[in-house]
């Protein structure tokens, strides 16, 4: 097995230490030896190809998986202590002077893009530099296949450059898990292709919690491009373990089949659902699925006009909310189709608050993924002997 | 030619006799048979069916040889039982003139290890516009009886129709593969609830369906025979049983994968359980088998579809479709179908041997296949031990490629000889190295 080209296996505690940035144990692994920075166990997850968190052994004294790929890989504790991890180091950067921490100093995070994303970009590089890891932006726009060389290529240059954690956002659905089948460090899925957004999902909830003081039992309300929606896969699997109660809201074409198995109630009609949302989550819709027909497909609905008339949040449909009820939008949006202006830019919105969320969520996920054991807000961890560039 | 006997051996799993191949034929069948100056294989009470024959199998050569050639296919193939393999068209160049088959159909010769029968492409170029040329492709020396643009559909019903009706002339058959293209754009994976989770377009069971509904009526209306290829869902089976109680001339044949594996395979997002048709639910594969075992599916094809490397280690929609399966297929059919008791040895020689023959015509002519294990019939025959498992190990493959889905997989029954006209191709699960060859390689 592929095991025994990885050098001496090490015991998880010697590269991890659970007991709080103990400087005896972090120093196991010697700068220079080829001993793994990863456990032995990990090695074996790997080629099983799980799209799921690597630790299903328990012996991992991280806090969470080795990967984040689906909003499903989170268990209600984990996704509790993602939240609350971002709320304090929000706090913590909002009282401090000097917005960065000290925590992940000497580590690499790549942030991987196959997809041009400046948003969310931005915020996994702005939540790694806060705290102190060095990043590299490794944009590879186009499908790895057009640009000639191999995703797998790709993740084997990485892992030579010693990176802790990639930060991946491709247009394939999928394609996060196959990196993290190729590399040692960390995968998070920064949003492939219609599958899954998992840091958005984190983000909204957060926020709803922000806002509403809860995420369990409120009733959210999903409007949009279910069917083409990342955003919306990962938010109804987290919203679902956190405990919300989820409605989607499509025109029939936009939600896929096989919906009825996902753990939300699904409606046509916006305005029978809006009076007892909590939260009302718009989509964006692409204009490549309206009509006229397409070259390739076929379109999803008649006409911009139409969908914004059944399915656009405008001012009036507003009205109709209940008090604390807010609107939220993961970004970018179609002004005047699927939402109207007035109501983007009102006192419901949390646009602007989703965004600034996002690095302090991203914070949170780098940190329990990287370094996990220790303190999050705490004292510098002594030197982990990284291999390669740090 | 030198002559063999067969010890100890159950034809079609029952009573066990001798067997004595002479000649390229069945020479005898008894028990306690002299040795004479035959060489002896001790058969230890394995089970003898007629050699294998493979409706539907990707060579690749000419054009991706890196990928699979005649000669290594040929090898996964005799290793997997077969004495006859049906190359499918879609090369490159496509198999669509009498120069590509009759190509095709003497790298098989000189490679010795099966028959190759080719199957010529309906369209030129397998571009569902023009007709190429049936006729030639039947009389040239390859005797083309199956056409295909398999990896496409021909879905122009007009065209289809008179594919149907054109291949009469030479006892041809169209064998179809059901995607109706509109209803399956950039599709990845089974439509259902497993494609919904993952993001994956999904493939939606009534493009297959709906194309197979109106090529049985098409076929009724001309009066001629349609094969389809890997019908995959439980939708399928049933129109094809109704097909058939009209007692229209329909056969269709079901893949080993899509008798085993279902679409959640998919959640590991790994492109080795990329097939076109894709892999199904539970209940497809039930209906799928249920099929095989009544009779409505009449025979078992691989649809090997080699790939290199690179084409598989992937992100799932950028990777290409297909599985291997030459040497897997017998121990899937064994796994799913004889160990529940679904089909006797005896079936299984009619679905993976008699049918598919018949089906190709390859049945007839001066070196038929799919015959029955009687005395003067072509000594195509294999030996399987039913009591032996072995676990896939896609290194250990004779094919070029690597993409098999059934990787560590544990795998009941093993081929132990096979052999092609009274020459053994295969003996101890191994390839007969011989410098034998067929006219052209002296």
């Amino acid at each position: 097995m592929r095991t025994a080209t990885r050098g001496p296996a090490t015991p998880p505690a010697a590269t991890r230490s659970p007991s709080g940035g103990d400087p005896a144990a972090a120093g196991t692994a010697t700068p220079g030896t080829a001993a793994p920075d990863t456990p032995a166990q990990d090695t074996a997850t790997r080629d099983t190809a799980s799209a799921g968190a690597g630790n299903a052994d328990g012996t991992d004294p991280r806090p969470m998986g080795r990967h984040l790929l689906s909003a499903a890989d989170l268990s209600l504790d984990e996704a509790t202590l993602v939240l609350d991890t971002a709320e304090e180091l929000a706090r913590v950067s909002q009282a401090a002077t000097v917005k960065k921490l000290p925590t992940l100093r000497g580590r690499t995070v790549v942030n991987l893009f196959f997809e041009d994303s400046t948003r969310t970009r931005t915020s996994f590089e702005l939540a790694a530099k806060r705290l102190s890891a060095d990043v590299i932006n490794f944009s590879a726009k186009g499908s790895s296949v057009s640009k000639g060389e191999t995703l797998k290529d790709t993740a084997l240059t990485l892992e030579a450059m010693g990176s802790d954690a990639v930060v991946c956002r491709h247009s394939w659905s999928g394609a996060p898990a196959n990196l993290a089948r190729w590399v040692r460090g960390s995968v998070v899925n920064a949003g492939d292709g219609t599958h899954e957004h998992p840091t958005q999902a984190l983000l909204d909830a957060y926020t709803m919690r922000q806002r509403l003081g809860r995420v369990e039992g409120l009733k959210v309300t999903i409007v949009g491009d279910v069917l083409h929606s990342r955003v919306a896969r990962s938010n109804v699997l987290l919203l679902h373990t956190l405990g919300a109660d989820v409605t989607l809201v499509a025109p029939p074409t936009l939600l896929p089949v096989g919906v009825g198995a996902w753990p939300a109630a699904v409606s046509y009609d916006l305005d029978a659902v809006l009076p007892t949302s909590d939260v009302v989550m718009m989509l964006r819709v692409q204009r490549e699925r309206m009509g006229p027909a397409g070259e390739r497909g076929t379109a999803y609905f008649p006409s911009a006009r139409e969908y914004a008339r059944r399915y656009g949040l405008d001012v009036r449909r507003a009205q109709a909310l209940p008090d604390r009820a807010v609107v939220m939008h993961p970004g970018p949006m179609v002004r005047g189709m699927e939402i109207s202006p007035e109501v983007a830019d009102g006192v419901r919105s949390t646009i602007q608050e989703q965004v600034a969320n996002g690095v302090s969520v991203r914070m949170a996920v780098l940190y329990l993924l990287l370094g996990g054991a220790q303190p999050a807000i705490g004292s510098v961890p002594s030197e982990p002997g990284r291999r390669g560039l740090s | 030619m030198s002559a063999w006997l067969l010890r100890d051996v159950r034809p079609y799993g029952e009573d066990a006799v001798d067997v004595r191949l002479v000649d390229g034929r069945i020479a005898e069948l008894g028990r306690d048979l002299p040795t004479g100056d035959s060489r002896v294989l001790d058969g230890a009470s394995g089970v003898l069916l007629p050699g294998l024959v493979d409706l539907h199998t990707h060579l690749r050569e000419p054009g991706r040889e890196d990928a699979e050639t005649v000669e290594t296919g040929t090898r996964a193939a005799a290793l997997g039982g077969f004495t006859a393999v049906h190359a499918m068209a879609n090369t490159d160049p496509v198999a669509d003139t009498a120069g590509v088959v009759e190509q095709v159909w003497r790298l098989g010769r000189d490679a010795g290890h099966c028959d190759v029968a080719p199957v010529g492409a309906v369209t030129i170029g397998l571009a569902g516009e023009t007709m190429a040329e049936l006729g030639t492709m039947a009389d040239s020396a390859a005797r083309v009886r199956v056409f295909s643009d398999d990896g496409r559909c021909v879905s122009d019903a007009g065209l289809m129709r008179r594919a149907l009706e054109y291949v009469k002339a030479f006892d041809g058959v169209v064998a179809q593969h059901a995607q109706e293209p509109r209803l399956t754009v950039g599709a990845q994976m089974n439509e259902g609830v497993v494609s919904s989770m993952l993001g994956l377009t999904g493939w939606p069971a009534v493009a297959e369906e709906a194309v197979i509904a109106r090529d049985c009526l098409l076929a009724a209306h001309v009066g001629s025979r349609l094969h389809v290829c890997h019908v995959s869902t439980a939708g399928s089976v049933e129109l094809v049983r109704w097909a058939k109680s009209k007692g229209w001339d329909v056969t269709v044949e079901v893949t080993p994968h899509h008798l085993l594996l279902t679409d959640d395979l998919a959640t590991t997002y790994d492109p080795v359980f990329k097939v076109n048709p894709p892999l199904r639910t539970a209940a497809d594969v039930e209906a799928l088998r249920a099929g095989l075992a009544d009779g409505t599916i009449d025979c078992v094809a691989t649809d090997h579809a080699p790939h290199a490397l690179e084409d598989k280690e992937a992100e799932w929609g950028a990777a290409l479709p297909g599985m291997t399966g030459l040497e897997t297929a017998l121990g899937v059919v064994v796994e799913t179908m004889v160990a529940p008791g679904r089909l006797t040895w005896r079936q299984v020689a009619q679905r993976l041997s008699a049918a598919p023959a018949r089906i190709g015509r390859l049945d007839e002519g001066p070196s038929p296949q799919g015959r029955p294990l009687a005395v003067g019939e072509p000594a195509n025959v294999v030996l399987v031990d039913p009591a032996a498992s072995w676990t896939v190990d896609p290194r250990q493959s004779a094919s070029r490629s690597r993409n098999t889905p059934f990787a560590g997989r544990t795998l009941p029954s093993r081929v132990v000889a096979t052999f092609l006209r009274g020459r053994p191709t295969v003996l101890d699960s191994a390839i007969v190295e011989t410098a034998h060859a067929g006219p052209g390689r002296a």
